[in-house]
């Protein structure tokens, strides 16, 4: 049990450690404000780090979230704009989401390109597109319903984290209680072992790439709602922020290893460690550094302990 | 005085004896052939002389000096040079480049000569008989071209102790010729040469002296005049079958898997035709390279086939995936446990439902106690040592990561079973309780085909033993009629 969920462990207790300082040293912190308002700004590294655990267990990456995330806030906005209601404008964006994740996901399975390569392509292609199409104008005149689903502030917040907290629990119960999940792990650990016990390890990846697009679509929905008006430049840098939190969360970067409970507690970490340090009157300079000294951490924990392992044992007793 | 002197070398890898104390010498001017089936132990004794592996015990030494700590780098210091089948230049790079980096002394900043390293690739090229033009990128050429160009970078190390790895097992005639005046000029300078071939024929014409390897000892050094080609089978296979699980009497039912005619271009197997009944283990015999596994992958569907028909239980179908293969209840047990047998970062249960999901959950949601139980009637069934079936399997021992993989085609209720090597590297109590699971399984009823380099395995527990060579089955034999010479002449193509 110890030895299983080292990593869950560990970063439990480095969020404890930092909440244990700050509750002694600024217990401002904890205002029920303060607490919203860092759930809600991390709510879309939260939606889109559940599809990107995914993608991760499958052995690949997707660094086109950030710019699929931009894409969608403009779908969702012009969706209400053409008369759609509120929810509908939101499935709209999903289903785009999911386009956009279709298409990195058929180049990756099928015309077999790597996909640092396909996302890093799309990545640029989708955000300078939106960007030649939107000239950078904001999406404004929203309906007058659009601003928290029409309904109160609070009840929106509400729905919003609740749907999060449904999808979280729903992606870490499916991942192991479903063939489905069993599927994603096999592929990810030995694609020709997979192929061999019949799973068609190309239909997974590109099903995980579809379905973190349309994830995608839905944390821009979420984040979208709060706002008048919505910008052609949201989600810059988003992708690393997400990368950073599976990684942080124990997900092996080559595949087959991780699960969606270590990332939530990637995203918690990476979450308070920045407004954290605010509060301790450190300057926001050092906030990024921080977490990559964090990044950096958690990869050469799993490097060392791959090495010293039994792993290790497996390699050196094969014969050349 | 020999050239090259290696006395009673051995050599193990995780507790298996590769070479026992074999000794072997090379004289100045000679050819001298190095003959024996898979694993007796050939590539092992190259790859000591060559550096690539450190001895465990044993001495080498060259004109008469000891070498006593041997590397790859001293072994070029030497003179001594490996031709492998596979030849291994950089792809990308031009022929005069490869040629140059194996023979410029290499200090990083020198300016590079581009002159003289094409005049030097142009006269070592010419040398070793080959017609390419210096300029050609290494990815465009042929593989015996590759070849060529191997011998043209051992020429121009001097090498005096020249070893060739199956040079000329993708040559044409023409080529094979070229190469044989090639060799015969090499031993003219006086330089020594370690031919290694499974072509008898060839061996009587090019080599002076043979040496013939079986289970990791040298059994005979002669002189190629006194030796016939029945002699040197007889040497190659002389072993007693022992410690391997025979198979009892099974009575053989219907016909089980037919398969006519079956080709596949792409797995380079061609015109393959033969039938398992229920109840009976065939045994598929051939050397490395004739086509049994790809023959298997053909049947599986990771290479459908492209000619011929398989049936099973009379119905004729196209494989075209290893699902279809599932569902028609066609199991395959990969060579390769590592890459591709169990998935090592799983649990033991987990490896065991992979195949066979659908039976352990209901609308796609995995029943967890039934797949625990499940795992717990193999791990039994086949004596499977783990601590629990929530093991990670790659931290169980190479037999008993093996015995997983084989619950995982159980767990589907096969019909058919392919096993591809299903004993190669586990241990002497894991092998033969492997081979009682076999026969536990056809006495059910199920149809085995059991490839394998082992001929006493495949003496001991085949109904029937296919032999290949060169893509397609050279023969038929029934257990009455098997041997391991004839079955070695069949797998050598001299029936």
């Amino acid at each position: 049990m110890l030895q299983r969920h080292r990593r869950e462990i560990s970063l439990i207790v480095s969020i404890l450690a930092i909440v244990a300082v700050l509750a002694v040293v600024a217990p401002g912190f904890f205002t029920f404000a303060n607490q919203r308002d860092l759930m809600l700004a991390n709510m879309p590294v939260l939606i889109v780090a559940l599809g990107m655990v995914l993608v991760i267990l499958t052995g690949q990456i997707d660094i086109s979230v950030g710019s699929q995330f931009a894409i969608c806030s403009v779908a969702t906005g012009v969706f209400a704009r053409m008369g759609l209601p509120t929810p509908l404008a939101g499935v709209g964006a999903c289903l785009v989401g999911a386009l956009m994740g279709s298409v990195n996901g058929a180049l990756v399975a099928w015309v077999r390109i790597p996909s640092i390569v396909v996302t890093l392509a799309t990545m640029v292609a989708l955000r300078d597109g939106l960007r030649w199409v939107t000239q950078g104008a904001w999406v404004q005149d929203l309906p007058p319903g659009f601003q928290w689903f029409g309904q109160s502030q609070a009840a929106s917040e509400v729905i919003t984290a609740g749907c999060a907290a449904v999808l979280a629990v729903g992606m870490n119960w499916g991942l192991r209680n479903l063939a489905a999940g069993r599927v994603v792990y096999a592929t990810g650990s030995s694609p020709n072992a997979a192929r061999l016990a019949g799973i068609n390890p190309r239909l997974v990846v590109f099903a995980v790439f579809v379905l973190t697009g349309a994830l995608t679509g839905f944390a821009a929905v979420c984040n979208a709602v709060r706002f008048l008006q919505i910008p052609s430049n949201a989600g810059i840098g988003l992708e690393l922020k997400v990368i950073a939190a599976v990684v942080v969360g124990g997900v092996a970067i080559s595949g087959g290893r991780g699960t969606v409970a270590g990332t939530l507690l990637g995203v918690l970490l990476l979450g308070v460690i920045g407004p954290a340090l605010t509060f301790l009157g450190f300057s926001a300079y050092w906030e990024r550094a921080i977490e990559g000294g964090i990044i950096l951490a958690a990869v050469s924990m799993d490097a060392v302990r791959v090495r010293s392992g039994k792993h290790a044992d497996i390699v050196s007793a094969q014969p050349a | 005085m020999a050239l090259l002197d290696a006395t009673a070398i051995t050599k193990s890898f995780a507790g298996v004896q590769a070479l026992r104390g074999v000794s072997f010498a090379l004289r100045s001017g000679e050819v001298h052939a190095l003959l024996g089936e898979n694993g007796a132990g050939k590539s092992t004794l190259i790859k000591v002389i060559t550096g690539a592996e450190k001895a465990d015990s044993g001495t080498l030494t060259v004109d008469g000096h000891l070498v006593p700590h041997h590397s790859p780098a001293a072994a070029r210091a030497l003179g001594i040079a490996a031709v492998y089948q596979q030849p291994a230049l950089f792809p990308d790079l031009t022929v005069e480049e490869n040629i140059a980096l194996a023979l410029e002394s290499a200090s990083v900043w020198r300016r590079i000569d581009w002159r003289a390293r094409r005049l030097q690739a142009r006269e070592l090229l010419e040398r070793s008989g080959a017609e390419i033009q210096p300029e050609r990128t290494v990815s465009t050429l042929s593989m015996p071209e590759q070849q060529l160009v191997e011998i043209a970078k051992a020429i121009g190390a001097r090498a005096r102790i020249l070893i060739l790895d199956e040079p000329t097992a993708s040559l044409t005639d023409r080529e094979v010729e070229r190469l044989f005046r090639v060799i015969g000029a090499l031993r003219g300078e006086g330089a020594g040469i370690v031919y290694i071939s499974h072509r008898l024929d060839e061996v009587a014409v090019i080599a002076d002296r043979v040496t013939v390897l079986r289970d990791g000892q040298n059994v005979a050094t002669r002189d190629v005049r006194d030796v016939d080609r029945g002699e040197l089978v007889r040497l190659m296979v002389g072993r007693d079958i022992q410690a391997i699980f025979p198979k009892g009497d099974v009575p053989i039912g219907e016909i089980a898997l037919d398969v006519r005619k079956l080709g596949c271009r792409a797995a380079g197997i061609h015109d393959v035709t033969f039938e398992v009944r229920r109840g009976e283990i065939l045994g598929i015999a051939g050397l490395v390279g004739s086509g049994r596994t790809e023959l298997a992958e053909t049947l599986f569907g990771l290479t459908p086939c492209d000619d011929g028909a398989i049936a099973l239980q009379d119905d004729i179908m196209r494989i075209e995936s290893p699902a279809e293969a599932i569902r028609m209840k066609l199991g395959y047990l990969p060579e390769d446990r590592r890459q591709h047998g169990v998935v090592m970062e799983m649990p033991v249960a987990a490896n065991i439902s992979l195949a066979n999901l659908d039976a352990v959950s209901r609308h796609g949601l995995i029943d967890h106690a039934l797949e625990r139980s499940l795992a717990r009637s193999y791990v039994e069934r086949l004596r499977i040592k783990t601590p629990s079936v929530y093991t990670e399997t790659g931290s169980l021992s190479g037999g008993n990561q093996q015995k997983v993989a084989v619950a995982r085609w159980l767990a589907i209720a096969p019909e058919v079973l392919i096993l591809d090597e299903p004993t190669q590297g586990v241990d002497i109590g894991s092998k033969s309780e492997i081979h009682q699971i076999m026969v536990e399984l056809v006495e059910r009823g199920m149809a085995i085909v059991m490839i394998s380099s082992e001929l006493p395995e495949i003496l001991g527990m085949s109904d029937r033993i296919a032999v290949m060579h060169a893509g397609t089955i050279a023969g038929i034999l029934s257990r009455a009629e098997a041997t391991q010479e004839n079955i070695l002449a069949l797998a050598l193509g001299h029936a």
